[in-house]
């Protein structure tokens, strides 16, 4: 057994109203700058849709994430002998149009318009050229479209392209994304430089822009195309994780500024060991093999053997209040995005509920529903987020909503003066004990249940004395100023 | 797993990662929050760094104040959290700006005359000099100056305006004052104190809901966000949570999970409909057809083939159904007229304001006087008006009965829209009056008949829910496209969930069905379902209305501030509506044919008309008010005799009826009746709200590019106006202080640099959460800009020096004003009497405007200003008053205080002792405040009340605590939520828990409204009208393609128009301004996915990119609101010019019943009532833009 922390992120789909409020904290403190600008380390999508880089899932056109081949787990596109040919060109990256060309606008017109005979306007003008453009597309392009003949009925994920055309059966949800801090992250695998790592005290991947030199491997080979090339730094930047902010308790700025309170962040143990084989398996068993190496942590065993590893206490008290340990593990209502990736991605969504079916004739009549609408009335299909969450296993994500709607109407019951009927629970595989806390997660959870991030031991990390770093914090490592003292 | 990935411990290894700590450490960190109208109140988090405001994050310590609710962090959303973009943006103006041709006449003017007066006086009555820079408003030519040229230009052309045309000629608008006060309160308190008019924002924006104050007599009271999460069943409707609410949405989803049921009503899949059990995509504009047949479900199976306790007893109690209305006869039938009244049975002499006071039947036949009507409320008998149902002769009990059935029938004429007539039997009973027998019945009667129930009585009732008449689930099909099957099923679920939880059903609404023509009949129908299923007035349970940030928690003492009234009353507030459509000449090109009354004996035939009526008989404001300088017009009586006010007021009352005065909206194009000077700040009132934009840029503005190409029509159809060639470029001046080049910027003559959101200290708060809020300066004003509070200052400076040469000395001037709400002129015309038409005599305050003579000391102004005057000492709001004499001596020794004139004044030099000031006079953030409201509150109640506060007396909130974290106010006798013990706040749960009435006729939820005009245009029951038919509007003529209705929800990635400008926003949606239209609409039409097309009718055009998509319903058009005309707009192919934005296709089309005053909640008050500006009835033609 090798135990191992991890920071784990969990989004509860069934709430985000889909604001992007996450995507502008990140952006302002992470992104805004030359280079950097048309990245969004964390990005909301609407799907159905095309997503950001367009159609990012479709692997047949980029060839991201692992492939498994007999009892081997290959990235799809570089063996070692690939990556030797390949190194100065990438043939399936995303190119800019795939994201967008940034721009701005010329908005320094409205005061410097000389006096004519039509009010002036601020034109859109490139980002990297400086020269006028017109805007065509951008990272959020396809954004509440839903019933789109040229985005969403593309989308990969999509059986049934025309359904989402009917007003009957259309169906819309939101999917923020930032970079999933994988166990087994692909980008690590295919970077030459070996500048990407995964850090060993909380799991988070991080791009060494010391070592980085723009290979760009890792943007190839990252499925969620959640790696880029800064053009002006001539380096590849990801989604941090925020460490600067976890590492001091505090959430994700991402985390943080979630209005909609659909995120969840917390300590998982894993047992590393394990890893090799859950990784082997058929799809649609991908989602239990995933879950089955996530530890107890109330376990004495586990704990013991995660001390040996050098995980501190306080990672082990946080582990048990972790939300993301109790929503993925306990209450197996959190689903990884794309599992059949395999690369194990660490952030884990609760899929969402909808409204009840339609027909549409002359009128617009309803489906025949209980007050909490059942499973089988449910516009979003069961085999679409089957897709998404569980490589096709749609008894997975069932079992998930299940719970969401036995839990409601559990919860109506009581609302009402009513007594809950705790046979829909049992149905769930729920008991009152586990309703009842899961409601808490869902709805009252303060910021510090629903975050419950340990602050980083950085006085068992430092190689200087701690007694001397402190008084030295923030003069520098890097650059220290040139001729010294 | 690849032997490659090995977990990376080594701290050598990683000594870059400092990289990213770098950039996240910062400097400091300061509160403060975003004053944009988004109704969100969120607090923030500031973050400095080396001097610059780096980024945001929310605020997350908000006080838990009520176990078992989510709290309220974090609130904020993708547009706050981009507002430290406009700080440094290239969008903002520096310094001041001066339109160059008028700079260059300036100084050259200035050289000739020295006098700044008369060098503004020698441009502008020089029309040729005029036109160089009035008509290229809008066309570039922008120059920098410095303020102190800017502020002398500014002062002496308003100095001119008041000399030459008076001070009502000197207008300024600015919105929404509880999203920053202290900055709303500079520039209104300056134009107050020189008798300048402010222009009223929340009916013009068309966030006023007119059922609100018809059914309630409120303006607007809600439900905070965290009351949701008590609600049982939730219906959402015109109201898109997700972009609207954004930081309240995720009540929303909670209390799903606490087992609400939710119902999303949305002609489009809507982005809060993914929330939804049951999305309802009816016909936008006709979902009052919904709720008309929704009613008829609840009514006649809870009411009839069932009876439901809690109903029936909350429908006796707490709403007029017991009420008794006259029946009128007609040919052979009877139609429903006015309530019957005290003054007209025997026993209701003895009372006082005996007309004002209604009866009801009790359960032995007889006719019965309760307490409660409004005639109470102004009585000289206090201790009668609440909501006991005692008889106010004898005082005893009344065992009240809802309806008549049993007594005999008649047969009643009802009337429908589209339908007709139809003859239903109604139970009624002939009662003795002095005038002799009527027939009465009551609202429960008329109600259900008018519903369509029969109960077994004869006549045109359908027979089933599957019987093609009003109101069936079956007749509404053809409105909402709804199936029958889902209505019942809604209806049923709603009305059982009303009954299980007593009333915890939850409307949430909005634009939705606000802003069309019929806004008030929309919203009826539904408060009819609310109040029929006892919903009103309990925690989780009521109309949640979000459209707009109007609720200033400290109301009271904000106004005395704001408006100056702590040195001269009243204020000149202008009900913005009616102000546009005249003066921006919209009225010239209205035909009215929408405006179709059932019976319309006597009553105008264009709205013009009506409007002109109604500033006649008191009942909406107009200014300019006269066709001459008012501060003359006083002179002159003067000299011709008048010594007291009262003969002053009668000589002018006498030049009125000879008509040798005129009011200035009897003929609003003559040149001495335009208004002057308009200052702008805060807003965007050229680029985001005015309906009928083009009109705007053509005759206000004066702007060369406008779009108009509708025809002037209404020649024949007016009486009361006179008619004159259409002037141009009115102003002649246009200020604007604002932080972004905005599409109001670049129209006006002067930009002022203004504070950003992060510079300045200010306050805030919301209706929905209970927190005050406050905007913090995180760094000086940027540059050379200032704050709103320093810029006024500036100008009230200046004015006072040159007002010391041009006005030396104090003068008179009469204000007219309006009769209003909450006072007792809400008791003056029971029925409509003209005294122009020798119906009545005309006097001042009942039967016509009031006509108030003050003093205006011109040279003190700025001192005045600066300075806290003594007519704070009593004050109050809502018609809840209390004196604060003792309080306004103590802070004497709190604030830092100014000596002038031989007495001491605390100083208002500071934003933040402005702050302070309105936080400690008003009984939300005072205890001993609201302690003394309540108090005088009860004596008129006759029941105690002053407990309720009794524990938070000595609670007081102030500028520093709220700096330091948000704090939540307290119950208070102005608002009517009970929020004591960290309850959640709920609208009317001080009415329904302590028998306080609703401000209205009978002081009960009004279902039946029975004033002529109501009666005339049959409104006076809740019943549904559908959206106004294109043929009507004069808009599409002869035109041919994809011809769509007009709708502008509010957006994702703006509030109004900031953050349009905004480039994060810009980046993260579609760069610019965009029309979203159905998939199979744009086929037909040959339009793809961003293709530039062009969106035109007669009042204008707009260029912009189109969104193709199935979530949007055929024949709909949507454009969110408010695009900024500056940003990515090509010239129209169609006009030669260059593309407007949104509202360049809408234009004003005021409601006249909504015009009626001096009739108990019908009166008027700023913001309050009166015509809303409303825009959906609207349709455009999209074709694609060949470039």
């Amino acid at each position: 057994m090798d135990v191992r922390a991890q920071l784990v992120m969990v989004f509860n789909l069934d709430k985000c109203l889909g604001c992007h409020t996450c995507s502008i904290a990140c952006k302002n403190i992470w992104s805004d700058r030359r280079g950097a600008e048309y990245m969004w380390w964390n990005n909301v999508e609407t799907k159905p849709g095309a997503g950001y880089p367009k159609f990012w899932e479709d692997q047949r056109k980029y060839k991201g994430g692992w492939v498994l081949k007999g009892n081997y787990v290959k990235l799809r596109a570089f063996g070692k002998f690939s990556t030797l040919l390949n190194i100065f060109y990438q043939p399936y990256m995303p190119k800019l149009e795939d994201y967008y060309h940034p721009w701005t606008y010329d908005y320094a017109n409205l005061y410097n318009a000389p006096e004519a005979d039509d009010q002036p306007v601020a034109e859109p003008v490139s980002l990297i050229s400086g020269e006028k453009i017109d805007i065509e597309f951008g990272p959020n392009w396809d954004d509440d479209l839903s019933g789109s003949p040229l985005y969403a009925e593309n989308d990969v994920n999509l059986d049934e392209r025309r359904i989402i055309s009917s007003f009957g059966k259309l169906f819309m949800f939101y999917l923020p994304r930032i970079c999933n801090h994988c166990l087994n992250p692909a980008c690590v695998a295919a970077c030459p430089q070996r500048a990407i790592y995964k850090r060993g005290e909380d799991g988070i991947v991080l791009v060494d822009q010391n070592t980085c030199r723009g290979w760009r491997f890792c943007v190839s080979a990252c499925p969620y195309k959640k790696v880029y090339y800064n053009w002006n730094t001539g380096k590849s930047e990801k989604c941090i994780f925020c460490y600067p902010r976890t590492e001091t308790a505090q959430a994700n700025a991402c985390a943080h500024s979630c209005v909609g309170r659909i995120r969840y962040v917390g300590v998982i143990l894993y047992d590393a060991d394990r890893l090799d084989v859950a990784l082997k398996v058929r799809d649609e068993e991908l989602v239990e093999a995933q879950r089955r190496i996530i530890l107890d942590p109330k376990d004495e065993m586990i704990r013991r053997a995660a001390k040996e590893n050098g995980v501190p206490d306080s990672w082990l008290d946080a582990a048990i209040k972790s939300p993301a340990y109790a929503l993925i593990r306990e209450f197996e209502v959190a689903l990884p995005l794309h599992p059949e990736f395999r690369t194990m991605p660490m952030t884990f969504y609760v899929p969402p509920l909808s409204p009840v079916l339609a027909t549409q004739r002359i009128a617009y009549d309803v489906e025949d529903h209980e007050a909490i609408p059942d499973m089988e009335h449910l516009r979003v299909p069961v085999r679409y987020l089957s897709k998404l969450f569980s490589a096709g296993n749609e008894d997975v994500v069932v079992d998930a909503l299940q719970k969401l709607i036995a839990l409601r109407a559990y919860m109506r019951a009581k609302n009402l003066g009513e007594s809950p009927d705790e046979q829909i629970l049992r149905k769930a595989s729920l008991d009152t004990g586990a309703t009842e806390r899961l409601y808490r997660l869902f709805t009252v959870a303060s910021y510090h249940e629903r975050y419950t991030i340990p602050s980083l031991h950085r006085e068992y990390l430092d190689v200087a004395p701690s007694d001397e770093r402190r008084g030295g914090r923030g003069f520098g490592i890097i650059a220290k100023p040139r001729g010294g003292l | 797993m690849s032997e490659r990935i090995k977990d990376v411990f080594s701290p050598e290894l990683r000594s870059w990662e400092e990289f990213y700590r770098n950039r996240w450490q910062y400097d400091k960190v300061v509160r403060s929050t975003h004053g944009a109208n988004c109704t969100g109140s969120c607090s923030w988090w500031i973050y400095v760094k080396d001097g610059i405001v780096t980024w945001e994050l929310q605020a997350t310590d908000y006080p838990s104040f009520s176990p078992g609710i989510p709290n309220y962090e974090p609130r904020g959303c993708q547009r706050g959290i981009s507002a430290s973009w406009y700080l440094y943006s290239p969008l903002r103006p520096k310094f001041p700006y001066i339109r160059g041709a008028l700079l260059d006449l300036w100084r050259e003017a200035k050289a000739k005359y020295g006098d700044p007066v008369e060098a503004w006086k020698s441009i502008v009555e020089n029309p040729e000099l005029r036109n160089k820079y009035v008509k290229k408003r809008g066309m570039g030519g922008f120059r920098r100056a410095d303020w102190d040229e800017a502020v002398e230009i500014i002062a002496a052309s308003t100095l001119y305006t008041i000399k030459r045309y008076g001070p009502d000629r000197v207008i300024g608008f600015t919105p929404i004052p509880a999203m920053s006060m202290v900055s709303y309160a500079s520039g209104a308190r300056f134009l107050q104190l020189l008798g300048g008019v402010c222009l009223s924002f929340y009916d013009w924006y068309c966030d006023l809901p007119p059922a609100s104050p018809q059914i309630w007599g409120e303006q607007t009271d809600v439900n905070e966000s965290a009351d949701w999460y008590n609600a049982g069943f939730i219906a959402i409707m015109g109201s898109n949570l997700n972009m609207t609410r954004t930081p309240d949405t995720h009540y929303l989803s909670e209390a799903r999970y606490r087992g609400a049921k939710v119902v999303v009503f949305s002609p489009d899949y809507s982005q809060v409909s993914k929330y939804a059990d049951v999305w309802v995509p009816v016909e936008q504009g006709h979902d009052a057809a919904f709720w008309m047949a929704a009613n008829h479900v609840i009514m006649k199976e809870f009411y009839f083939e069932k009876e439901t306790p809690y109903f029936l007893e909350y429908a006796k109690k707490y709403t007029d159904m017991p009420f008794l209305v006259k029946l009128r006869k007609d040919g052979d039938v009877y139609v429903p007229d006015r309530f019957l009244r005290a003054s007209e049975i025997e026993k209701g002499e003895v009372l006082e304001n005996a007309e004002w006071i209604l009866c009801v039947i009790d359960d032995n036949g007889e006719v019965r006087i309760p307490y409660g009507s409004i005639g109470f409320r102004w009585s000289s008998i206090e201790g009668k008006w609440n909501l006991e149902m005692k008889d106010a002769v004898d005082g005893e009990e009344i065992d009240v009965k809802l309806s008549l059935m049993g007594e005999e029938t008649v047969m009643v004429r009802f009337y429908y829209d589209e339908y007709g007539e139809s003859i239903r039997g109604v139970p009624a009973k002939v009662v003795k009056t002095k005038e002799g027998e009527v027939v009465v019945t009551t609202v429960f009667d008329l109600l259900a008949a008018h519903l369509g129930i029969s109960r077994g009585l004869p006549g045109d009732y359908p027979e089933s829910y599957d019987d093609n008449k009003p109101f069936t689930p079956a007749w509404q099909e053809k409105y909402t496209k709804v199936g029958r099957r889902t209505v019942i099923k809604i209806a049923r679920e709603w009305a059982e969930n009303g009954e299980k939880t007593e009333g915890r059903n939850l409307a949430i609404i909005g634009p939705g069905l606000n802003h069309w023509f019929h806004n008030d009949l929309n919203y009826r129908a539904v408060i009819t379902a609310l109040i029929l299923t006892g919903s009103v007035g309990k925690n989780g349970g009521g109309l949640a209305h979000y459209v707009g940030q109007e609720k200033v928690a400290p109301v009271a003492s904000w106004a005395v501030v704001a408006f100056a009234q702590d040195w001269v009353k009243p204020p000149r507030l202008q009900n913005s509506p009616s102000f546009y459509y005249v003066h921006t000449d919209q009225w010239r090109y209205d035909r009215c044919s929408y405006i179709e009354p059932v019976d319309g004996d006597g009553l105008p035939e264009h709205t013009i008309d009506y409007n002109v009526k109604a500033v006649r008989l008191g009942w909406l404001p107009f200014y300019p008010q006269f066709n001459e300088n008012p501060l003359k017009l006083v002179e002159e009586a003067q000299k011709e005799g008048a010594k007291s006010d009262d003969e002053v007021r009668k000589w002018i009352v006498d030049k009125l009826k000879e008509g040798k005065l005129k009011f200035a909206i009897e003929d609003p194009d003559a040149e001495e009746n335009w208004p002057r000077i308009w200052f702008i700040w805060r807003g965007n009132a050229i680029g985001s709200s005015p309906k009928g934009h083009e009109f705007f840029l053509k005759h206000f503005v004066g702007a060369p590019n406008s779009n108009v190409m509708a025809r002037e029509v209404a020649k024949d159809f007016v009486s009361e106006v006179v008619w004159r060639d259409a002037p141009e470029g009115k102003l002649d001046l246009i200020v604007d202080l604002n932080f972004r080049m905005d599409s109001t910027a670049v129209y006006s003559d002067i930009v002022l640099p203004a504070a950003h959101w992060y510079e300045k200290n200010d306050i805030q708060s919301t209706d929905l959460h209970t927190f005050i809020n406050c905007l913090g300066g995180a760094t000086s004003p940027a540059w050379e800009a200032k704050s709103d509070w320093e810029i006024f200052k500036l100008i009230a400076k200046k004015f006072s020096e040159l007002a010391s040469k041009h006005f030396p000395k104090p003068v008179k001037d009469v204000i007219m004003a309006p009769l209003l709400h909450d006072t007792p002129e809400e008791l003056t015309q029971s029925d409509v009497k003209d005294w122009k038409l020798g119906q009545c005599e005309a006097i001042p305050g009942k039967t016509m405007p009031k006509l108030i003579i003050v003093e205006r000391d011109y040279a003190n102004l700025y001192k005045r200003f600066i300075t806290l005057g003594p007519g704070i000492k009593t004050l109050g709001a809502h018609g809840v008053s209390w004196d604060a004499s003792d309080i306004y001596e103590e802070i004497l020794n709190e604030f830092p205080t100014i000596e002038w004139n031989g007495n001491r004044y605390v100083s208002l030099e500071e934003d933040v002792t402005v702050a302070n000031i309105i936080l400690t006079f008003a009984p939300e953030t005072n205890g001993e405040i609201s302690y003394r409201g309540f108090k005088n509150l009860e004596k008129k109640i006759g029941k105690p009340l002053s407990q309720i506060v009794e524990p938070y007396r000595s609670y007081r909130i102030t500028f520093e605590d709220v700096k330091a974290q948000p704090k939540r106010i307290i119950t208070s006798p102005v608002w009517s939520g009970n929020i004591n013990d960290g309850r959640t706040y709920a609208p009317y749960t001080l009415n329904v828990e302590y028998e306080i009435p609703w401000r209205t006729l009978s002081g009960r939820q009004e279902l039946y409204l029975d004033h002529p005009y109501y009666l005339a245009f049959y409104e006076m029951l809740p019943t549904f009208k559908p959206k106004i038919s294109p043929r009507m509007l004069d808009e599409i003529e002869g035109d041919e393609g994809l011809i769509l209705n007009f709708i502008t929800p509010h957006g994702k990635w703006s509030i109004h128009s900031t953050y349009y400008d905004n480039l994060r926003m810009l980046t993260i949606s579609r760069g610019g301004q965009v029309v979203w239209i159905n998939d199979e609409d744009a086929r037909t039409a040959g339009i793809n996915d961003n293709d530039w097309v062009e969106v035109y009718n007669s009042n204008g055009v707009i260029v912009c990119r189109a969104v193709v998509s199935a979530r949007v319903p055929r024949g709909m058009a949507i454009m969110y609101h408010a695009p900024e005309r500056t940003l990515y707009i090509p010239k129209s192919k169609k006009t030669g010019r260059r593309g407007g934005v949104h509202n360049s296709v809408t234009r004003t089309r005021l409601k006249p019943i909504l015009m009626v005053g001096g009739y108990a909640q019908f009166s008027y008050y700023f913001n309050y009532w009166g015509p809303t500006g409303v825009n959906r009835d609207t349709y455009v033609v999209v074709k694609k833009l060949r470039r």
